[in-house]
């Protein structure tokens, strides 16, 4: 990108604040050590809207930069970075990712996620109550195997598909590239490790306690990542053994379903109390606060999800079951839903971030 | 709000003055040693933490690699270096005092929960020398005000120290006023004076150095206005360093009158001619690699009429240095440009043009001097001298930016204050206001983050000792 932006079309606000801010940290570069923002800022010296949507998303809010920094509010320069880069972030998701309204209403209102979800458990306790119970069908008495997949296959296919083409823009628009093995490995190494909630120093970020550096966000955010994926694995474990082992629920104890979901049910329901615990403690002056809601209500759906299917575990055999069942897929059901509406879909833009950085930045 | 009362209801045993560098490092060593600490930063919360909020690196002795710092930088290596800057001007002793405790520096820091980081981009020549703070000087203040208040350090802020009373050799008690307030009476067994300079007193400024200072712009804090230092000197303490002299850097123009830190600074003079007002060059541009020279275009800009310069390039060179905190004022014709910086175009055009035709080629090369000079010009430029002609052209408003000043309060080996009838009984100080003994002129990259860590932890220890 050259100086000689003329021609180029403007910025929009909050795009245009980013790049006042980040203008100002290019001359200072005090924060180098903190994350991947700033080697990422530093390869120009202005910036185009592919540029602040890749850094924007590259960054997870760690606030190091921003306690670390000698020119925050009252100081005329008021840096801020942590808020402005959340915001391009948010709109950057709310851009990319179609119907724009359905973004912007579910990011921005936990009031209409928890209405979605309230509506999703009332389908199910309906589905449940009237379709084909069939006594002789073990866990599935409940709710039939096939109208389950019938409803959930399609509620998990389609918003992929909806995030596969917000993505597909968002790596064209930042110059991404097809990933080589070199590039996924840093990536899936920087997630593994959250190396971007570390500080740069491995005594973590300045999410809760403002200036005192703290892992605990680094921790929280990896109970509810792997819970969220043994979740995952446990269903995955589950479909296959029902289709292709002819094994129908319900399993025991050292299963694979079982295993995977009880830890990961645990880690999930934790990881979610805690990153709860630490957003209320946080300075929402430092994020995009107009999605406070949103995202609160966000974390909440993923304990609740795990934690019912956590009691679902324990009150097998009563009579507590069916409404429990009907509670935990409703959850499931609005989580896959509004995956390209919600925080969940920062995911699937970190990761690309943070692979088309390593392609950018040439490993180092 | 008053002042909070100290434990067991005696009297503070330690009282620092400031809350930079200095004053953390002489409160947390006194306060390791069991000692009740107050610490009265003039400044409000959110600018504690003076000039050392602004730094990024400490210059640090080592024998052989050293946690961010490469390779050996030795003492005599060391010792040499200053003596070049200050031209003789420093207390030997003192200086290796400094430099030999360096390097026990480093590790203190870290575990009072300094963070560093290898030396930033664009300053890999500092990598063997200095080392850098992870976050810069704010974070390594943060992680000082933790750790002393993680030891029992009462803080209070904009706690405006007016007087320190000298009952004869000693010290009794500091007049404050808190926020503002009526002022009061802090007594204390004993004093650590870390208030910095007076750079920010503007009209103390214009008075040593002349009516010009005025239009100086002001680095760091405006909190540091001298007051401690200057009651000092009335009560007859001993001063070192020159009153009249500052250090004093080119900066970008358009930076605030006080606090612009690191990023105002601009790299571009080296490549570019630089006018005055009325369009006129008034300087060898090329003398020297700009880490080496850009401290003396303070002063030749502050000698310009209005104090103010211009540094005008073109598209060859503007990705050579650093980028600016504010975008350059940019046009595709040198007449076009001068209009827009204000200048005269027909007389920036021919001044251009003049210097375009004494340009020879040669071998550029942007990071070393390579003698591409110009012939018959007056003054010359004697490297990077390439034709300015390559569209569009690129200007920077440049103005004088004060670091600090030298003047300083005398002190031995023991950071002890001296008073008018020898040293004083139980006074100590440390940083900027004592930094004028060792630094009497010029000035080395991390230096005074260094001599405020040295001195500072001194002045607590003695400060300690003394009240044990
Ligand atoms: C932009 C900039 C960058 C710099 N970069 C570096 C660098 O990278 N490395 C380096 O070594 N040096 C650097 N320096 C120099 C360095 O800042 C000083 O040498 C160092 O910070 C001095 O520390 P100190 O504790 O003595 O003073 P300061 O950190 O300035 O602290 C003085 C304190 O005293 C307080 N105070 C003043 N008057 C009163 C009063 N009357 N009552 C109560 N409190 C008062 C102030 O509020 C302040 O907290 C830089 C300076 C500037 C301006
Ligand atoms: S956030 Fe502040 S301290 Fe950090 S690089 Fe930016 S301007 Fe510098
Ligand atoms: S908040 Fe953290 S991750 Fe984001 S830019 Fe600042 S230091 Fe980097």
């Amino acid at each position: 990108m050259s100086l000689d932006q003329l021609d180029a079309k403007p910025l929009g606000p909050a795009m245009a604040e980013a790049h006042r801010q980040l203008e100002i940290c290019n001359a200072c570069r005090y924060c180098e050590g903190f994350c991947s923002v700033f080697p990422a800022m530093m390869r120009q010296k202005t910036f185009a809207e592919g540029d602040l949507n890749h850094m924007a998303n590259l960054c997870h809010n760690c606030r190091g930069c921003y306690y670390s920094c000698q020119y925050t509010p009252p100081h005329e320069f008021e840096l801020n970075l942590p808020a402005i880069l959340a915001e391009v972030r948010q709109e950057s998701w709310e851009s990319y990712i179609r119907p724009h309204a359905l973004s912007k209403a579910f990011h921005e209102h936990g009031f209409a996620m928890a209405l979605a979800a309230a509506i999703f458990i009332g389908i199910l306790f309906w589905v449940a109550s009237t379709a084909g119970a069939d006594p002789s069908a073990g866990f599935y008495a409940h709710l039939a195997h096939n109208l389950m997949v019938a409803i959930f296959a399609p509620a998990f296919l389609a918003p992929l598909a909806i995030i596969a083409l917000g993505l597909r823009d968002y790596w064209r628009d930042t110059g991404g590239r097809w990933p080589s093995i070199a590039d996924l490995k840093s990536a899936f190494g920087s997630v593994a490790k959250m190396k971007n909630l570390s500080g740069g120093h491995g005594e973590g970020c300045n999410f809760e306690r403002e200036d005192r550096y703290t892992n605990a966000r680094r921790y929280a955010h990896q109970a509810v990542l792997w819970g969220f994926l043994l979740c995952f694995l446990s269903t995955s474990s589950a479909t296959l053994m029902h289709y292709f082992m002819n094994w129908p629920a319900p399993y025991g104890l050292l299963t694979p379903p079982k295993l995977f979901g009880l830890s990961g049910g645990v880690l999930l329901t934790l990881g979610a109390i805690e990153m709860i615990r630490l957003k209320l403690k946080a300075d929402p002056e430092l994020s995009a606060k107009r999605v406070w809601r949103g995202e609160f209500a966000f974390t909440a759906l993923l304990g609740l999800t795990a934690l019912s299917g956590l009691l679902l575990y324990i009150a097998t055999g009563t009579a507590a079951v069916r409404p429990l069942l009907a509670f935990h897929l409703g959850c499931v059901l609005t989580l896959f839903l509004m995956m390209p509406y919600t925080k969940m879909v920062h995911g699937f833009f970190r990761l690309s971030a943070l692979i088309i950085e390593a392609q950018k930045s040439g490993g180092k | 709000m008053r002042s909070p009362t100290p434990p067991r209801g005696k009297p503070w045993d330690v009282l620092v003055v400031g809350g930079g560098n200095a004053a953390l490092c002489a409160a947390i060593t006194a306060a390791e040693a069991g000692c009740s600490v107050l610490i009265l930063e003039g400044a409000p919360k959110p600018y504690r933490g003076g000039n050392s909020r602004h730094t990024r690196n400490f210059r640090c002795m080592h024998r052989g690699p050293m946690s961010v710092l490469t390779d050996a930088y030795e003492e005599e290596e060391y010792f040499n270096d200053l003596l070049l800057v200050t031209k003789g001007k420093t207390d030997e002793k003192l200086a290796r005092l400094v430099i030999g405790t360096s390097e026990e520096c480093l590790p203190w820091m870290i575990a009072h929960g300094v963070h560093f980081q290898p030396s930033l981009s664009g300053t890999l020549s500092l990598s063997r020398t200095n080392a850098f703070f992870l976050g810069g000087g704010k974070s390594l203040v943060n992680a000082y005000y933790n750790t002393a208040q993680d030891l029992g350090v009462a803080v209070v802020y904009e706690a405006q120290v007016k007087h320190i009373h000298l009952d004869g050799d000693r010290f009794t008690h500091a007049d404050v006023s808190i926020e503002g307030g009526p002022v009061e009476q802090i007594a204390a067994n004993s004093v650590v004076l870390a208030s910095g300079g007076f750079q920010s007193d503007i009209e103390w400024l214009t008075r040593a150095w002349g009516p010009a200072a005025a239009n100086f712009l002001i680095r760091g804090t405006p909190y540091n206005r001298g007051v401690v230092l200057k009651d000092m000197i009335d009560q007859g303490c001993e001063s070192v360093g020159d009153p009249t002299q500052c250090h004093c850097v080119a900066i970008d123009g358009r930076a605030p009158k006080y606090d612009g830190g690191i990023c105002t600074r601009l790299d571009c003079v080296p490549f570019s001619v630089v006018v005055n007002k009325n369009g006129d060059r008034f300087y060898d541009e090329g003398e020297d690699t700009w880490p080496k020279r850009y401290a003396i275009w303070g002063r030749l800009v502050a000698a310009q009429p209005e104090q103010v310069g211009f540094s005008i390039i073109d598209s060859k060179s503007i990705d050579l240095f650093m980028p600016s905190v504010f975008p350059p004022t940019q046009a595709d014709t040198m007449e076009e440009l001068a209009e827009k910086l204000g200048l005269d175009p027909a007389k920036v055009a021919r001044t251009v043009a003049e210097f375009n035709n004494a340009c020879r080629p040669g071998n550029f090369h942007p990071t070393e001097r390579d003698g591409m000079a110009t012939e018959g010009l007056e003054p010359p430029k004697t490297n990077w001298a390439r034709p300015i002609d390559r569209p569009p052209f690129y200007g920077y408003q440049l103005r004088p930016g004060v670091t600090f000043t030298y003047l300083g309060l005398k002190v031995d080996e023991t950071a002890r204050v001296e008073g008018p009838d020898g040293r004083l009984a139980n006074v100590w100080a440390a940083g900027e206001i004592m930094a004028g003994s060792i630094l009497g002129q010029g000035y080395l990259a991390g230096f005074g983050m260094t001599i405020g860590t040295v001195f500072g932890r001194i002045a607590g220890r003695e400060a300690a000792a003394h009240v044990a």
